[in-house]
């Protein structure tokens, strides 16, 4: 089985579920295509004077690579969130948020709608629940349901 | 002849190293995390293995995007540790075992394995804090290592099946070994976490012990676990559990439980790690150590 419907076992079905996810980016090919410059980018960070370089003038480091103008924004922006969305990964970004010096929960809290205080108590509390998150067209057809209740 | 004698399986967060490396593991934070790998720790001296099949995946270390290998074997005299943005962690250099390494890997694809072989690389947190968490801080690794190395970062990572699989041929090719040698196989990574997006923090204890439940026993039923399954309900990167299959698949049909240990949280993660004995007829108990072994399952 490499799909949840017996009746869909294939490359389509399996991709169309890696996005029925909420709040999550599955590392996909085409994500994998659309962000190969913005990964290696990031994974250049894992030598020293790169990271020098890039302390001294992010914007000119990043002029060296083939990203698009709305990647550099984002990574400048540290908004992991739409860095995902254009095809980042976060064992690449990771090698930011340490040049950055920032805890990797701290850097993973900032791509929720927490602030790290509140993240770290809500791990110290068991972490987030599955509940009402497995799933984008199973809420749909439940919020629908709901309506329909009225 | 070489036999597997015992399969580990363990997280392997980043922090733990660097808990280990700056003595943080018995504060209040780390205390029990630690405290779950103490009877792992006495239990190994004892068990000395001669080498250990350490299946593992590399964070964006060793590989980078241009070169994605799904399943690919360590063949060299050793490795270093590797530097992941704030210097390498201050452990010993891991020494592999080409000759077994080298059989194991012609054995892999005679058996139709595909496998990548790596002569040079530098290892990352995936395979370090692992022998941080079962050996503590030696001067040197008591043991040597062949690393594994599972694509789990770009989809498609291999099927829960393959690895079982895998872990199958594993256990054939090491057989095959004519020095005697006393090997474990290790499964790392997991459980349950999610590092990205909104929904980031996400953990399912239940369905956590549920897969520790299942690596007991005669049963197979977790090699048929989807992709999809892992990520709703165990977050992005509980994929990571794959790996924990290839070891299971290589201690036979029957395991049974020396110890195990689960805790919530380390930074964004779940813990979970289990120690267990193939069971079917091989007699592997060495050291008297299966009898009165407490299984402590929170």
């Amino acid at each position: 089985m490499i799909t949840e419907d017996p009746k869909h076992q294939d490359i389509h079905e399996y991709l169309a579920e890696m996005e029925d996810i909420p709040g999550t980016r599955v590392f996909t090919a085409k994500r994998a295509r659309q962000g190969y410059h913005m990964n290696q980018f990031a994974m250049s960070l894992m030598k020293d004077e790169n990271r020098a370089k890039f302390k001294a003038d992010e914007r000119a480091y990043m002029d060296e690579w083939p990203l698009t103008e709305d990647q550099k924004d984002a990574l400048i922006a540290r908004d992991y969130n739409r860095c995902l969305d254009m095809g980042g990964n976060v064992y690449f970004l990771a090698k930011l948020f340490s040049t950055d010096g920032i805890p990797f929960a701290e850097a993973v809290s900032t791509m929720t709608d927490m602030k790290f205080p509140e993240y770290r108590e809500m791990m110290m509390k068991g972490g987030r629940s599955p509940e009402g998150v497995r799933s984008i067209k199973a809420n749909e057809a439940a919020a629908a349901a709901k309506k329909e209740d009225r | 002849m070489a036999r597997i004698t015992a399969g580990v399986a363990s997280s392997h967060v980043p922090l733990l190293g660097v808990a280990s490396d700056f003595n943080k593991d018995r504060d209040d934070y780390f205390g029990p995390i630690f405290a779950g790998y103490d009877w792992t720790r006495e239990w190994e001296k004892a068990e000395k293995p001669d080498v250990v099949i350490l299946v593992y995946n590399d964070h964006a270390s060793a590989f980078d995007m241009k070169i994605i290998p799904t399943f690919a074997i360590g063949c060299g005299e050793r490795y270093k540790s590797a530097d992941e943005g704030w210097g390498p962690r201050a452990v010993p250099d891991v020494e592999g075992h080409p000759d077994l390494a080298w059989h194991i890997a012609q054995s892999l694809v005679l058996d139709e394995f595909d496998m990548t072989i790596i002569n040079e690389m530098d290892v990352d947190h995936g395979l370090t804090v692992p022998l941080s968490m079962m050996f503590g801080k030696p001067d040197a690794w008591p043991c040597k290592v062949v690393p594994l190395a599972v694509n789990v970062v770009t989809y498609p990572p291999p099927s829960g099946n393959r690895c079982w699989a895998l872990g199958e041929a594993v256990r054939k090719a090491v057989e095959s070994f004519p020095e005697d040698l006393n090997v474990q196989i290790w499964g790392t990574g997991g459980m349950s976490h999610q590092l990205q997006g909104p929904r980031a923090g996400l953990i399912n204890k239940e369905w956590d012990n549920r897969f520790l439940d299942g690596l007991v026993g005669d049963s197979d039923h977790l090699r048929r676990i989807p992709h999809i399954e892992y990520l709703r309900e165990t977050g992005s990167e509980g994929i990571e559990m794959v790996m924990w299959l290839v070891m299971r698949g290589a201690l036979g049909k029957n395991t049974r439980a020396l110890h195990r240990h689960y805790h919530v949280p380390c930074s964004n993660t779940a813990i979970g790690h289990m120690v267990l004995r193939p069971d079917n007829g091989e007699g592997l108990d060495m050291t008297g150590s299966d009898t009165g072994s407490a299984i402590a399952a929170e």
